[in-house]
């Protein structure tokens, strides 16, 4: 057979099954071959909080989205090309999200009276007119990717498992990628049972082979390695992104790294991944709750680590208390925020941006915190550096804000080796001065203290949550001193703005539109920004990842447009801060909140209101 | 992995209980069993082998959590009974360091609960001195969950009907390796008893039974009064035979499953019916029969009651670190970030 190849310039997959179908690791798969021809690429792996839901439901629908082009890929798209259903559930679920002809691909063996029940369907729905108009597959994947593997020698129920192996291989031959990526990954995740290797690479083959055999698909589809920068790329999702950029920043700063935490769901994976590098001395503590987790941070912090704690929103919440402690004693700590749907328990493994007041606002007493947010999954390496640097540097905890969309998406990533990054100097006692020196001595342009690490001989001293004294740090009830202490600590945070970039602003440096947003929203924003700007030279877009305080420039780069409109995954938390920070300005808002991300066709639908 | 008791060198011998006392003015109320615990603490420091800058004093809050202030180490007053967790990070940071939890009923066995247990479940090297005066002082007299059942506070105008947690029990049930009670009007064996706490590797706990002169005066008054003070406190030995009374002719004696009092002389009894302790056993029946005795039926058992040997949590963690330091399959974060598929553009 003479195969056919239409050239395309970008395309959307989404793999979708039962919870316990293997659908984050097929995308995952899928993603990593993607990367390596060449390919941008944006995922989206969006499962239930339930670890394995009731087979068959709405409930346990687990799905994994990819976008992936020949041009850079800032999202991972909206609606789909190509839908992989390994049963009813999961096409029902993602039916809105199928592009008008899209092609839907099925395993019919799934597709049984029962299966439409518990999906919620009366009859089949591929067959009653739903779907007329859609390109539908229908591929017996569980009988064949069986078939298959008959003949290894291993236990029958791994024997139906590797279904998601045979349709992935049936993706790659729609998409002309190699196997020899999820090959090899095969053959390391299970050196030590060699059957299950190769039946799932022979399932893979099978998936394959069968595409290619039968005229089921019409023909194969090529999308050209994308024009990115030179350089040595690696896949990379956010949670791994911040890890790493903890690591680089210990080692730029010579501090020990230590981590301590409680697991939470989105964040768990930043612990896992820290857990594994006891080579670079890392000490990760997996304590008995979210409080015990900052707290020992900030003991380690006193005694010279670089302190971390990561979470996500119910658990920010509980560590508010500790937050303010280390504002108090002036000790570095970076709390990594992981947001999810809120509030209370809301939605642990949808994304939304609804922590940010409480990142801000949320303590006690006068109480500023350094508040950062990164955009991307591969930036989340950048600013975990950054908050670390600005922790260590200024002497105060830092809030790094990313959330489920970033921290769980993966992207291709140019790596950043160490040596490009800013050095980090902590600052630590001079043991010369031992005389001059007081606990709250400040440096005069970050108003930070100096470090005094136990151990230190000549300076030992005692520090604490009760209001401190200016410069001696001891216990002071003195009205007009906690003013002051007050003001320090707010001019404190306040000067980080002489220590951060400017905002930048793409497009039109001047005009009518200024597009809003902050944090992990970047993908969907820019796209629908890049598409609106094409008709409209006067659309800019400027990003926040620096929020407390707020770039200088701020205030500069408003005041050259006629109107600010300020886009969220919240009821409107940056706006209410833009709107209290530089009330000068008027402001527009458009917010989601459905835990789910922006789609570029509503974003720009929205922008072109106002143009 | 050292599992005998620490060794004490003498290194700091020009140190004196003095150079441990801070410029700052104490502030407890006139009376408080705290200022005994001061001192006992300010004369057993330089005989721990540390320097000043080694040991470190991490507080919750309360009364006793102002502690921190008033002794010249590095010293940490934090937020209400989140201490064990500080120490866990302080220890875990720099093993090296000697350091001290002081804490008192409600901020270790309210509030703190949690971060208590887990601190003696993982056997982190800290000492922990629990100053147990069975009342809030510091929010000014409401019952604390040591608190006698029935006790009329403002909190209780009506007596409480909670029942009380007894420390030594509760820290029994989350694997204490150390557990000693003391009480604050004996400062000579407070000191003997908090140079066993540093010696011995793992949490040390001991509860101070410690006198509110304001909100709870005399709680202990059966135990520490002229009268009661021979007549119902027993203090254990290791090795020794549980003796005591006026005319020390009393003892404990294991009848079946139950520990009872009797005299030597009487009804037969000889000092070989008497127990012996043995702080070292493993096996913790015997352990927590003792913590749980109270007079006016038994004594109140003070001293070292348990001391036993078990891995502590920061050396397993450093040991952990140093094992796998020389496989690390990364040199350097660079190398990390180059690891696993990797492409060219």
């Amino acid at each position: 057979m003479s195969k056919i190849s239409e050239e395309l310039d970008r395309v959307v997959i989404k793999f979708a099954g039962d919870s316990g179908d293997g659908m984050q690791l097929t995308g995952d798969q899928f993603s990593n071959t993607t990367a390596f021809v060449g390919n941008d690429l944006s995922t989206f792996p969006d499962y239930p909080a339930e670890i394995r839901a009731p087979q068959g439901t709405i409930a346990g629908v687990s799905g994994f989205k990819i976008q992936f082009g020949n041009t850079t890929i800032f999202s991972p798209g909206d609606k789909v090309d190509v839908l992989v259903a390994m049963n009813p559930a999961a096409l029902k679920a993602n039916t809105e999200w199928i592009k008008d002809r899209g092609t839907i691909i099925v395993d019919s063996d799934s597709f049984k009276a029962k299966d439409f029940e518990k999906a919620g369907y009366s009859s089949n729905p591929l067959e009653d007119g739903t779907f007329d108009g859609y390109k539908i597959i229908q591929a017996p994947i569980t009988k064949l990717s069986k078939d298959s593997v008959d003949s290894f020698n291993i236990e029958n129920k791994f024997k139906t498992r590797s279904k998601n192996m045979f349709a992935l291989g049936m993706i790659y031959w729609l998409f002309n990628r190699p196997l020899e990526i999820t090959e090899n990954f095969l053959q390391n995740k299970f050196k030590n049972k060699p059957e299950l290797a190769k039946a799932n690479i022979a399932s893979l083959k099978a998936g394959y082979n069968f595409a290619l055999t039968l005229e089921l698909l019409p023909s194969t589809y090529t999308i050209k390695a994308a024009d990115l920068p030179k350089g040595k790329y690696r896949s990379i999702t956010g949670n791994t992104a911040a890890a790493w950029g903890l690591l680089a920043a210990a080692e730029k700063s010579g501090l020990q790294l230590f981590l301590g935490t409680y697991p939470i769901t989105p964040a768990s994976d930043i612990l896992h991944e820290l857990s594994k590098h006891k080579g670079f001395d890392v000490i990760s503590l997996q304590a008995e709750d979210e409080i015990a987790g900052i707290c020992s941070a900030i003991g380690a912090a006193f005694a010279g680590c670089l302190a971390v704690t990561t979470t996500s929103g119910p658990g920010l919440a509980l560590k508010g208390e500790a937050i303010g402690l280390a504002i108090m004693t002036e000790l570095p700590i970076v709390i990594v925020d992981v947001q999810r749907g809120g509030p209370s328990t809301g939605l642990p493994t949808k994304t939304e941006q609804s922590d940010l007041m409480q990142a801000v606002y949320g303590r006690n007493g006068e109480s500023p915190a350094i508040v950062i947010a990164a955009s991307t999954p591969s930036n989340c390496y950048d600013f975990a550096f950054m908050a670390s640097k600005l922790a260590i540097e200024h002497m105060t905890p830092v809030i790094l804000l990313t959330d489920g969309f970033i921290a769980n998406g993966a992207e291709p990533w140019k790596i950043k080796e160490t040596s490009s990054l800013p050095s980090i100097t902590p600052n630590k006692v001079n043991v010369l001065n031992k005389e001059e020196w007081k606990p709250y001595l400040r440096k005069s342009d970050t108003l930070s203290r100096a470090w005094a690490v136990p151990g230190t001989e000549g300076f030992e001293h005692r520090i604490g949550g009760l209001e401190k004294q200016e410069n001696s740090g001891n216990v002071s009830y003195d009205p007009k001193n906690h003013e002051r202490m007050v003001q320090v600590r707010a001019e404190k945070v306040k000067r980080v703005a002489n220590f951060i970039p400017n905002l930048e602003v793409k497009g039109a440096e001047k005009g009518d539109l200024l597009i809003v947003g902050w944090g992990g929203t970047f993908g969907s924003l820019f796209t629908a920004f890049h598409e609106v700007y094409k008709q409209h030279s006067t659309v800019a877009y400027a990003h926040f990842n620096y929020i407390n305080p707020l770039p200088k420039n701020t205030a500069e780069v408003f005041a050259c447009y006629k109107t600010i409109l300020v886009c969220e995954l919240n009821l409107g938390q940056f706006v209410k801060i833009l709107r209290s920070e530089l009330p000068q300005f008027n402001y527009f808002s458009f917010n989601k909140v459905q835990g789910l991300p922006f789609t570029t066709a509503e974003l720009a639908t929205e922008f072109n209101k106002y143009l | 992995m050292e599992l005998t008791p620490q060794h004490i060198t003498q290194e700091n011998t020009h140190l004196t209980a003095k150079d441990f006392a801070t410029n700052q003015d104490v502030r407890w109320c006139p009376g408080c069993g705290d200022y005994a615990i001061l001192n006992a603490i300010q004369k057993t420091l330089p005989e721990i082998g540390k320097n000043r800058e080694d040991i470190v004093f991490v507080s919750g809050i309360g009364c006793s959590s102002r502690f921190p202030y008033y002794v010249e180490t590095y010293g940490f007053h934090s937020i209400h009974g989140r201490a064990p967790a500080i120490a866990t990070g302080v220890k875990l940071a720099n093993p090296k360091l000697s350091v001290w939890q002081v804490t008192g009923d409600g901020d270790a066995l309210a509030i703190g609960g949690n971060h208590f247990i887990h601190a003696l479940r993982r056997n982190i090297d800290i000492n922990i001195l629990l100053f147990n005066n069975e009342i809030y002082g510091l929010t000014k007299g409401q019952f604390s969950p040591t608190s006698k059942t029935g006790i009329v506070t403002k909190s209780s105008p009506q007596g409480t009907v909670d029942r009380a947690f007894n420390p030594g029990n509760l820290a029994m049930g989350a694997s204490a390796t150390f557990f000693a009670r003391v009480v604050d009007v004996e400062p000579k064996k407070m000191v003997e008893v908090f140079i066993e706490a540093e010696k011995h590797r793992g949490t040390s706990l001991v509860e101070i039974l410690q006198n509110c002169v304001i909100f709870n005066d005399k709680a202990f008054a059966n135990v520490t009064d002229k009268d009661g003070k021979l007549e119902n406190q027993l203090w254990v030995k290791q090795g020794e035979k549980m003796i005591f009374g006026n005319q020390n002719n009393k003892g404990l004696r294991l009848n079946g499953l139950k520990l009872e009092v009797v005299t030597i002389g009487e009804n037969g009894i000889t000092e070989n019916d008497i127990l012996i302790h043995d702080a070292n056993c493993v096996e913790s029946t015997l352990h927590n029969m003792l913590i749980n005795l109270s007079a006016p039926e038994f004594p109140v058992v003070f001293g070292i009651i348990r001391s036993v040997v078990a891995p502590t949590f920061n050396d397993g963690i450093w040991n952990q670190l140093n094992e796998e330091k020389p496989k690390a399959k990364f040199k350097s974060v660079n190398e990390l970030l180059n690891s696993g598929v990797t492409w060219e553009i």
